[in-house]
């Protein structure tokens, strides 16, 4: 029962999120403000209920498998790619690749900096 | 023998207008690429959803099914991206402290990430000489799909090519994203969560959560932040950069 009860919460702030997405007019996707409520309510209520985090984990355990429907919408496109292949995959290659570095790399930079910063806060205190 | 065939031909019949066919092909074509993936020692080649969408691939072009009658009972599992992405709450609130501490570098990478990865992909193309038509379709590749579908459709592009170049980028940075960013020598996990969510949304945030706690809960953040953040940036620079 507590599976049930913690999918049936989900559902419920995904479909908030969906509501408001339509009546505010928001670009944002339903379950994505879903999500984005269901954290400040578990941050206000300062414990997760245990069948929420059982039926969300459950959930996400098996995250991968959720895309494969979509993944096989593929064979949709094959003669739409036809044409324009080449430049599409070194595109979609290359910004994937050059993204998850650069993106990493801005970011580690980023962390040693404000620990420094931190550390030299902290020592100033001392 | 004529008899046998027209049975099998009236149970094809069934099964291919049953929702229940197209299910029972995903789940356990998951479960043997799952199987697959593990004896392979978790090879990123051999990523679960890379060779699922294969196998049924395959499958569905030998028996000539087409993707629709396919989807009737696979979207069964498509609709748990729902609750599942609603889901993702839990892991950032469990990793909250983290996220907070770190919420400087967190935002200035997701800026940098979301703008770099749209636009590198448009121009890259760009200069391979695609049609601008693909060029924009491109343009929304890094945030889940029903997004970049409502992105492509406000920017001018193609809603169900940006689908498709979305789920083969969230496939590229799963199979490659970790190993990669380890032989580059980022050690953290945070780190290299945010980077996989930014680029590679919902299928990268899958592939943290198998590695650990912690980055696919950094990854699941940078996808969440990442969405929003493009569905309000991208159409306003394109404007600016007099591409749309």
């Amino acid at each position: 029962m507590a599976f049930i009860q913690g999918l049936a919460v989900l559902l419920v702030f995904q479909l908030t999120g969906e509501m408001l997405t339509v009546l505010l007019v928001l670009p944002v996707p339903g379950p994505v403000l879903g999500m984005l409520l269901l954290t400040i309510s578990l941050l206000l209520m300062r414990a997760i209920p245990k069948f929420i985090e059982q039926a969300g984990t459950g959930l996400l355990a098996h995250f991968s498998l959720l895309f494969v429907p979509a993944g096989v919408g593929l064979m949709v496109h094959f003669d739409r790619l036809g044409d324009e292949w080449l430049p599409i995959a070194v595109a979609l290659v290359v910004s994937t690749l050059l993204s998850l570095i650069a993106t990493a790399w801005l970011m580690q930079l980023l962390v040693r900096f404000t620990a420094r910063n931190r550390k030299k806060q902290n020592n100033a205190h001392d | 023998m004529r008899m046998t065939e027209n049975n099998l031909a009236t149970l094809w019949v069934y099964l291919s207008t049953s929702p229940l066919l197209g299910l029972t092909v995903t789940l356990v074509s998951y479960c043997i690429a799952h199987a697959v993936y593990l004896r392979s020692g978790s090879h990123p080649l051999l990523n679960p959803v890379l060779v699922s969408v294969f196998i049924i691939i395959c499958l569905l072009q030998i028996s000539g099914t087409e993707y629709r009658v396919y989807f009737d009972g696979a979207q069964f599992v498509h609709f748990l991206l729902g609750p599942a992405t609603v889901a993702l709450a839990i892991p950032l609130v469990q990793q909250f402290d983290r996220i907070k501490a770190l919420w400087m570098p967190i935002a200035v990478s997701l800026l940098f990430g979301v703008v770099f990865g749209s636009l590198s992909a448009v121009y890259i193309s760009r200069l391979l000489g695609a049609s601008l038509l693909t060029q924009l379709s491109l343009a929304p590749k890094s945030v889940t799909a029903p997004v970049a579908m409502g992105i492509a459709e406000e920017i001018g592009a193609l809603p169900t090519l940006s689908a498709v170049l979305v789920v083969t980028t969230g496939i590229l940075g799963a199979v490659l994203g970790t190993r990669l960013l380890t032989f580059f020598r980022i050690e953290n996990d945070s780190v290299k969560g945010v980077a996989i969510g930014v680029t590679a949304h919902g299928i990268g945030t899958a592939r943290a959560f198998q590695v650990s706690n912690e980055m696919g809960a950094f990854a699941g953040l940078a996808m969440a932040l990442s969405t929003v953040l493009t569905a309000f940036l991208l159409p306003w620079i394109l404007t600016a950069l007099a591409l749309i």
